[in-house]
């Protein structure tokens, strides 16, 4: 009886020696890229899923060829993070591409967005702004290069939701002021410029409270080609895609 | 009195007349002009060599800049100095010098117009590259793609602007030199200090500069705090350091070939260093550095006085390493062979000088993907996670577990090295 009392109250004292240091079973050493990419998930969360508040974008399954010119725009100085740069800067092109393909292969659940707490009109205007764009003004809409469940295109155009209001805040922000850049023809440069500030900050708060569709990896391509076109970095020699 | 203002007067001429007299001994007429004809293609190969060996690119290229384009920023205590454009365009690069003009910016520090150049182009080093070298690097040069782009003007304090200052700079702490072939020493012996000490410029970060940034001996290799960069270059003398007296050459060949031995990883500086310099040298060349550095005077310095942790500060560190380290470095500190350095028994981790371990806490790294490791495993950084506390806790435990046994490291010394690191 005694033994059985032992054994029933066991996964309470597994729980509450885990919950007192918050150790888990440390997972055994392997010889993977996700263990070679440990630096990377210790901000971007488990896995690459996002770190906890919002600061640190989900990297798992964004589309290899986005992640990698992202990792080469922090590299090279167009987009700034001392962090990344830092970790960056001794690695090589076929390195960060095989990183990048490491993480865009990553098929893992989101989580579900955050209730949006703003008023219903900022909404509308978000997304209006994401499905119609606005041709009067020259902003196309998000979903005619992001696709039209805006869970992004292969292999360069990333998804949209599954980010945070911050993020997204953040990141339209730095490319109206220039902070963030990306190979010309810089096509988001463009368009975030054509943004007003109210807009910026309707259509991250729409896109970040909305749910993901049931297949949220990236569609193989556009029904029609995009009106704009985009530039991205040169792969590494000898390779065809990324 | 009259006499005493002109003793005074004669005297300061006397000083000035020396400074110049420095300034401009060993110096030749320039007679040559600008080269009209390509390059040869063998001296260009061999040019392209030396200019690896010297690292010239790491420097006069911005971060996602034209190759030797230059405006890289180079931070110094008495400001910033920007790398110059070395591509051979006509109007703003090196595209008007003769190859007597390039050697004499090596040799004697001074540059095409005349201008006396500042020691952060590391010509208290170049300065023993011979007229060969230097002109066949001087081709590689003129190979490259010319690319228009204005020099950015250095913006350093005053006095250190001026010129005179770095007349009276080069008057006190630079002679230029040649390298001679010591008969008493190996051909590997003496090709490896020419290149450890001329073109490789190892003092430029293993000596300790001296309040004026210069290097208190150019040859000591004792090891050094880089300036403003907050990394210690540690001493190559000291078989506490890291000192390779007792390592086989082929480790430090491998070292530096690859970024990665089996007694020691390359991070931070040297990484870049690796990455761009010495994995492109030939083994022959590297072996010949390994023999001149085994051979070094030993110099164990002095033992840096430790501090041992309160026994709050041990118990948080153990912790700390339990949860966040544990997990590659392995519970008794000793590693992953070919992923993880072991931590126990290690000298880095042992350093006098502790400000590596915290930039690696803080900001983790990788070590350089070379061919011979192109995939390296990483360390994320702890920035944002861990407090100043927590940083010197973890640092403090690691230095003193599993039989090591250095001093802790206290919460102000991690904090002041932050600014350095942040995001």
């Amino acid at each position: 009886m005694k033994l059985l009392n032992w054994l029933a109250l066991a996964p309470v004292w597994t729980l509450a020696a885990a919950a007192a240091t918050t150790v888990l079973a440390a997972p055994k050493f392997e010889d993977s890229m996700a263990q070679r990419t440990l630096a990377c998930t210790g901000c971007h969360g488990k896995e690459g899923r996002a770190g906890p508040d919002g600061y640190y974008p989900r990297i798992a399954g964004k589309p290899a060829g986005y992640l990698y010119n992202q990792l080469l725009n922090f590299r090279d100085g167009r987009r700034h993070y001392g962090l990344m740069a830092r970790l960056l800067d001794p690695l090589s092109d076929a390195y960060l591409l095989e990183i990048a393909q490491h993480f865009a292969l990553l098929d893992l659940p989101y989580a579900s967005p955050p209730s949006a707490a703003t008023v219903p009109s900022l909404l509308q205007r978000g997304q209006a702004l994401a499905r119609q764009g606005d041709a009067a003004r020259e902003i196309p809409a998000c979903v005619q290069c992001h696709g039209d469940a805006l869970t992004g295109v292969a292999p360069n155009t990333p998804g949209l939701l599954g980010l945070s209001r911050d993020y997204l805040n953040a990141q339209l922000g730095a490319w109206r002021t220039g902070q963030r850049r990306a190979h010309a023809p810089d096509c988001m440069a463009r368009i975030a410029r054509q943004l007003s500030p109210e807009d910026l900050a309707a259509v991250a708060a729409w896109l970040a409270a909305q749910p993901l569709p049931r297949d949220t990896r990236a569609v193989a391509s556009l029904p029609q080609p995009p009106a704009i076109s985009c530039g991205s970095a040169m792969l590494p020699a000898g390779r065809q895609q990324p | 009195m009259k006499r005493a203002i002109i003793a005074l007067l004669l005297g300061v001429l006397a000083v000035l007349a020396l400074v110049l007299l420095l300034n401009f001994r060993g110096e030749d007429k320039i007679h040559d002009a600008p080269p009209l004809t390509p390059p040869a293609g063998e001296s260009v190969a061999r040019g392209a060599y030396l200019v690896r060996a010297g690292n010239c690119m790491a420097c006069h290229t911005e971060r996602g800049g034209a190759p030797f384009a230059g405006g890289r920023a180079i931070e110094t205590p008495f400001g910033t100095a920007y790398a110059s454009n070395i591509t051979p365009d006509k109007a703003t690069g090196i595209g008007d010098w003769s190859a007597s003009h390039f050697w004499r910016a090596l040799h004697n520090g001074r540059s095409r117009d005349g201008r006396l150049l500042y020691p952060a182009f590391p010509y208290p080093n170049y300065t023993l590259v011979t007229r060969a070298d230097s002109d066949a690097m001087f081709d590689y040069l003129r190979s490259v793609k010319p690319v228009a782009r204005a020099n950015t003007p250095h913006r350093l304090r005053w006095p250190y602007s001026t010129q005179a200052a770095l007349a009276v700079w080069r008057a006190m702490y630079f002679s230029p030199a040649a390298h001679a072939d010591d008969p008493a020493q190996s051909p590997a012996w003496n090709r490896g200090a020419y290149l450890v000490r001329g073109l490789g410029h190892c003092s430029a970060c293993h000596t300790t500069r001296n309040a004026l940034g210069a290097s208190s001996d150019l040859m000591d290799l004792s090891g050094g705090l880089i300036p403003m960069q907050n990394w210690y270059a540690p001493s190559l003398a000291s078989p506490v350091e890291a000192g390779l007296h007792d390592w086989e050459p082929a480790q430090v060949v491998r070292l530096l070939q690859t970024g990665v031995a089996d007694r020691g990883t390359v991070l931070g500086p040297m990484a870049e260093v690796v990455l761009q310099s010495t994995q492109h040298m030939s083994p022959a060349d590297l072996r010949a550095m390994a023999v001149f550095l085994k051979a070094l005077p030993r110099n164990a310095g002095e033992a840096a006085e430790g501090r041992v942790a309160g026994a709050r500060m041990a118990e948080r560190g153990a912790k700390l390493y339990e949860q966040h380290c544990a997990q590659c470095h392995g519970d008794k500190g000793e590693g992953v062979p070919g992923a993880y350095p072991p931590l126990a028994g290690s000298r880095a981790v042992m350093l006098p000088v502790t400000a590596n371990l915290v930039q690696v806490v803080l900001g983790g790294g990788f070590p350089p993907a070379t061919t011979g490791n192109p995939r390296p495993f990483g360390m994320p950084p702890f920035a944002t996670l861990l407090s100043d506390d927590d940083v010197a806790a973890v640092i403090s435990h690691i230095r003193s577990a599993w039989g090591n046994d250095a001093g802790a490291v206290s919460e102000f010394t991690v904090s002041q090295q932050r600014g350095s690191i942040g995001p």
